[in-house]
């Protein structure tokens, strides 16, 4: 054994990916370390331990456990915090306190608490995994009980239990097969983590924009309900207030958000706080719709890397139900890193910054497992993934950031210089790229970008040359595109109003920032025309900051329009 | 009781390599050669090869060196005893003071459930303007102090552990040279703080698995204060010299490096350590301040870049100042809120007129033409730069919430410097 690395001997079968308990005699009791296989030699398995090895021994008793690293799928994983491998933690806290406990393993579904079920299908039904059998209510949602997926072939329905209220692990059906042979059926079934779920009709082009009432993304690089999207920056950029901020406003159902090994006082704040914040759309209590997996920078390594593959497949269960999931990895390089630490103790032949050469195609998987589909009843869901990259030395030219821009359909790259001059989101407008479909039309969002890229080349000339070297003309292009970043791409997360902008006041806004960068102002010296970008600059902010019922919202806009008329009007 | 082995097969560097049975992973042996005794840990079991990384070294050990394992991982004392005390990273007492054999805890304990975490809530005062007004520390927080080889971080550890009111201070040295061991231990006895202090210090000229060892001992140690409900500040500096005796660990065993040079955990290695720091409801706390010495002044070097996406945020000292451009308390929101309330808006409105006031700086150096607002914004940022940013400044946050005002009426009009009009009718001096 070589750190959580251990190579045990087996007799009979054992399978790629399969859990084993290694089992440790101390002080008179056996605590059973949990581990995954990741490679088989022979006779010999290579196994990964999820957990602290200490005291382990050569001789250790090894019990394969015949299947594979999977998640529990069933009503009751919204609202939850679990570890990677899907340990509730407030229970665990319960049990063992401020501490985590290696080898103490809980169910990540309450085996007592009793669900009201609805039966959907009849006796006689002939049905496929991923149909529903039934429904629960689950907060607001109708939870849908389905055929397990991991039954292949046609199941006849022989039996649906009646309305009643029941347990995740009371039968509530039972299935015949072609063979006619019988099977049981719960509220609770158990998914493969590594293996995406795939029983749905067919796979939809991501289409619809999934908004997220940030102003750069939602116009200038959006993202699609079923689409793929990064976020690379440098260590303090702003991935994580991003997340945040999207995790809140995102017009989606559910959330899964997967902090993988990155701060826990970050979970922590999410923790605390999405309780007393109210989703938008429903007005409920965000952690209605939110579940948590919670690996985070101390917890067990190899657990970091389990913890990506069971946030997907809580995303995919839920889009099963014909709803909209968005996930968010809070950082994908951590998952990379995690990898290839594996990669380092199998002793496998390194590529770049000894990364395993199978990197890519595995980042290529993950983002694979997001999309929008159309389930077998006709309804559609989707799931969003969206991931951070942490890349070392705040350099895009690295293996995880590189590999990750070839599959993802949306690119946000957040700048230093942008974060170092308290512009953000930090997103960089000129470098980042979508492929969705924005909520303004992309002719008016490409014009504008047109300036600001003008505008940024003049600065640079600036810098040189001076203010006095800059034609007026030059220098009013300059400072349209200081508007456009100052009052459209800026957005302070802190400010209530400010921090989410729904869709339709974003094209209000849009207009109305577009009129002012269109316009041709007759100025006659640098001074005036500063002095104007500044007073515009300002009552814009001061409008952004305007809740839309206010009253003084529709006049705070009529003073800025006022003032671009006025000083366009002499020209 | 314990066998003992007396055929090492294999030695390189730290590391031997030896035949034995029954051994546990991350078991302790003692390793007694002509160089001396020497504590040793399990690293690797290959069926009945165990090699073991000898804290003293390998440097000595001969093949008929003897081997005894003690059955159980490294321990180190724990008690009150503690206090006022200075150990080497193989906790053997570095000053004339008994050895402390007793009360033995495991270092390298589990991490905090993050469902037990709170939100931080207590701002740590240092009397340090850049700090208290621009940058607040808060209890449970861990930040690391970047700056070039050098600077005076150590002076600034020691006066923020005076300064800052504390129960206990635990001061974890790697790579120190003994000069400025004995200045810590000068400094912390002349202010009476030394008897609530614990030293655990590597000196640069002491063996290289010994400087591995100190922050999991200095951090085990402020563990169990802080569930004894003690406010616990733990200096560690350097933590490049603890990331370089990885590398050179690692590098004698043949992984293959990630990054010039570093292991591929580098990252998670860093994180284990820095993740300690916490807040524990209803007992104590540890908050973490650790210098890292960047390597050819570059940030983006291994050690400070990957100490940056762990901690909550950093410190740059540079020319013996704190720069108020990079350094980031990413927890300051969480307290400057009910500190006074002119307090976020002087520290928004310094740092943007400062700001501004660099900018003219460089016009002016290319020889652009001065303005009259340039020239308000030169006083401005000389006045700044002496009387907030100099480390020798030493006053409580309020005092130098007024003098920001003060300087801003001495050097600019009260619509000139972005402040909202009901605080400047508040706090604006008046002439
Ligand atoms: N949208 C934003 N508005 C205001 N401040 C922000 C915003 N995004 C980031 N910040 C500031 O930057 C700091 C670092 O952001 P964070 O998201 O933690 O960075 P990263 O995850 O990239 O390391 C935050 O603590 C906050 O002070
Ligand atoms: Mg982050």
């Amino acid at each position: 054994m070589n750190g959580n690395m251990i190579t045990v001997a087996f007799d009979g079968a054992v399978a790629q990916n399969e859990v084993g308990y290694a089992c440790l005699e101390q002080d008179g009791t056996t605590q059973r370390l949990m581990s995954e296989i990741v490679r088989i030699r022979g006779r010999l398995a290579d196994m990964q331990v999820f957990e602290d090895t200490r005291d382990l021994q050569i001789g250790d008793t090894v019990i394969f456990s015949g299947h594979l690293l999977s998640a529990e799928l069933g009503p009751g994983l919204l609202k939850q915090i679990y570890d990677g491998l899907q340990n509730p933690l407030p229970q665990l806290a319960a049990q063992c306190g401020f501490f985590l406990q290696r080898g103490t393993y809980l169910n990540a579904l309450d085996r007592q608490t009793a669900w009201a079920f609805t039966p959907a299908a009849r006796p006689g039904d002939r049905l496929t995994a991923g149909e529903t059998l039934g429904t629960v209510p689950e907060g607001i949602f109708k939870h849908r009980i389905m055929v397990p997926f991991t039954l292949r072939g046609v199941y006849t329905v022989k039996r649906v239990a009646p309305a009643a209220d029941y347990t995740v692990e009371q039968e509530i059906a039972v299935l015949t097969d072609a063979d006619g042979v019988d099977h049981s059926v719960t509220m609770l079934q158990r998914w493969p983590v590594k293996l995406p779920v795939t029983c749905f009709a067919e796979r939809l082009k991501p289409v619809d924009t999934m908004t997220t009432r940030v102003r750069p993304v939602d116009t200038f690089f959006p993202v699609a309900l079923g689409g793929t999207y990064c976020i690379p920056g440098p260590f303090g950029a702003g991935k994580t207030v991003l997340q945040q901020i999207t995790s809140r406003y995102a017009d989606v159902d559910i959330v899964v958000l997967a902090a993988c090994g990155e701060r826990a006082g970050e979970v922590v704040e999410t923790l605390r706080e999405f309780p007393e914040l109210h989703d938008p759309r429903t007005g409920k209590s965000l952690m209605d719709r939110t579940i948590i997996i919670c690996n985070t920078s101390s917890m067990p390594v190899a657990a970091r890397e389990a913890s990506v593959y069971t946030a997907v497949t809580l995303a995919s269960y839920y889009r099963q139900m014909g709803l909209n999931v968005l996930l968010l990895a809070d950082s994908t390089s951590r998952w990379a890193q995690a990898l290839r630490e594996l990669s380092g103790r199998l002793e496998e032949i390194p590529g770049e910054e000894a990364f395993p050469a199978y990197l890519e195609s595995l980042i290529a998987n993950f983002y694979e497992r997001a999309g929008r589909v159309r389930l077998k009843d006709g309804t559609t869901g989707s799931v969003t993934i969206g991931g951070t990259v942490s890349p070392a030395g705040g350099n895009f030219d690295e293996p995880v950031t590189q590999a990750t821009l070839k599959v993802v359909g949306a690119f946000h790259g957040l700048s230093r210089a942008r974060s170092d001059a308290r512009r953000f989101p930090a997103i960089d407008p000129l470098e980042s790229w979508s492929k969705y479909r924005s909520v303004i039309e992309k002719e008016r969002v490409e014009a504008l970008r047109a300036i600001l890229r003008q505008g940024s080349e003049v600065a640079q000339m600036m810098k040189v040359v001076g203010e006095e070297g800059t034609s007026i003309n030059d220098f009013v292009t300059y400072l349209k595109g200081e508007l456009l970043d100052a009052v459209y791409l800026q957005q302070n997360a802190f400010n209530e109003v400010d921090a989410a902008t729904p869709a339709d006041r974003q094209r209000e806004m849009f207009a109305v920032v577009e009129r002012a960068m269109l316009a041709d102002y007759p100025f006659a010296d640098k001074g005036v025309s500063r002095k104007f970008f500044q007073a515009v600059t300002q009552a814009f902010i001061d409008w952004n900051q305007t809740a839309a019922d206010a009253p003084d919202f529709a006049s705070r806009r009529e003073t800025i329009e006022r003032t671009i008329e006025e000083a366009s009007r002499h020209a | 009781m314990h066998k003992v082995y007396h055929t090492i097969d294999n030695l390189a560097g730290s590391v031997i390599t030896l035949r034995a049975e029954g051994v546990k992973y991350r078991e302790l042996a003692e390793v007694t050669s002509r160089a001396g005794t020497s504590l040793a840990q399990v690293i690797k079991l290959d069926g009945g090869a165990v090699t073991l990384q000898v804290f003293a070294g390998a440097r000595g050990v001969a093949t008929d060196g003897r081997v005894r394992f003690l059955g159980h991982p490294m321990r180190v004392h724990f008690s009150d005893a503690l206090l006022g005390r200075a150990f080497t990273g193989s906790a053997v007492p570095r000053d004339k003071g008994p050895v402390l054999a007793d009360h033995l805890i495991d270092i390298g304990t589990p991490s905090v459930n993050p469902a037990k975490r709170i939100m931080p809530r207590n701002m740590v005062r240092t009397n340090i303007p850049m700090i208290d007004v621009f940058n607040s520390l808060v209890e449970s927080q861990k930040l690391p102090v970047f700056a070039r080889a050098g600077e005076p971080y150590n002076a600034l550890l020691a006066r923020i552990a005076l300064q800052a009111e504390v129960d206990i201070i635990i001061l974890g040295g790697m790579g120190l040279k003994y000069d400025d061991y004995l200045y810590f231990r000068d400094t912390l006895e002349e202010s009476g703080a030394l008897s609530r202090t614990v030293m655990i210090v590597h000196t640069a000229s002491d063996p290289i698995v010994e400087c591995m060892l100190v922050p999991d001992i200095a951090l085990a140690s402020a563990e169990q204060f802080a569930l004894q409900g003690k406010k616990v500040l733990v200096l560690l500096t350097d933590m490049t010299s603890f990331a370089d005796a990885m590398k050179e660990i690692a590098i004698t065993m043949e992984q293959i490096p990630s990054n010039r040079g570093y292991p591929g955990d580098l990252y998670s290695q860093l994180a284990s350590r820095y993740e300690k720091a916490v807040d524990f409801e209803g007992a104590g706390s540890i908050t973490i301040l650790a210098v890292t010495t960047m390597p050819g002044d570059d940030v983006t070097h291994p050690v400070p870049d990957n100490t940056g996406y762990i901690t909550e945020g950093q410190f740059y000292l540079r020319n013996g100042r704190i720069e108020p451009f990079g350094s980031l308390s990413r927890l300051k929101q969480h307290v400057n809120k009910d500190t006074r309330e002119d307090h976020r808006t002087i520290m928004d409105a310094m740092i943007k007129l400062y700001a501004s006031f660099k900018e003219t700086q460089e016009k002016q150096s290319m020889g652009f033409r001065m303005t009259e607002w340039d020239g308000k914004l030169l006083k401005y940022g000389v006045r700044f730069e002496r009387e907030m940013m100099d480390l020798s400044v030493n006053i409580p946050l309020e005092k130098a919430l007024d003098l920001g005002w003060q300087i801003l009426a001495d050097c600019f009009n009260p619509d000139e410097a972005g402040i909202p009009t009901k605080l400047i009718s508040k706090f604006w001096p008046k002439k």
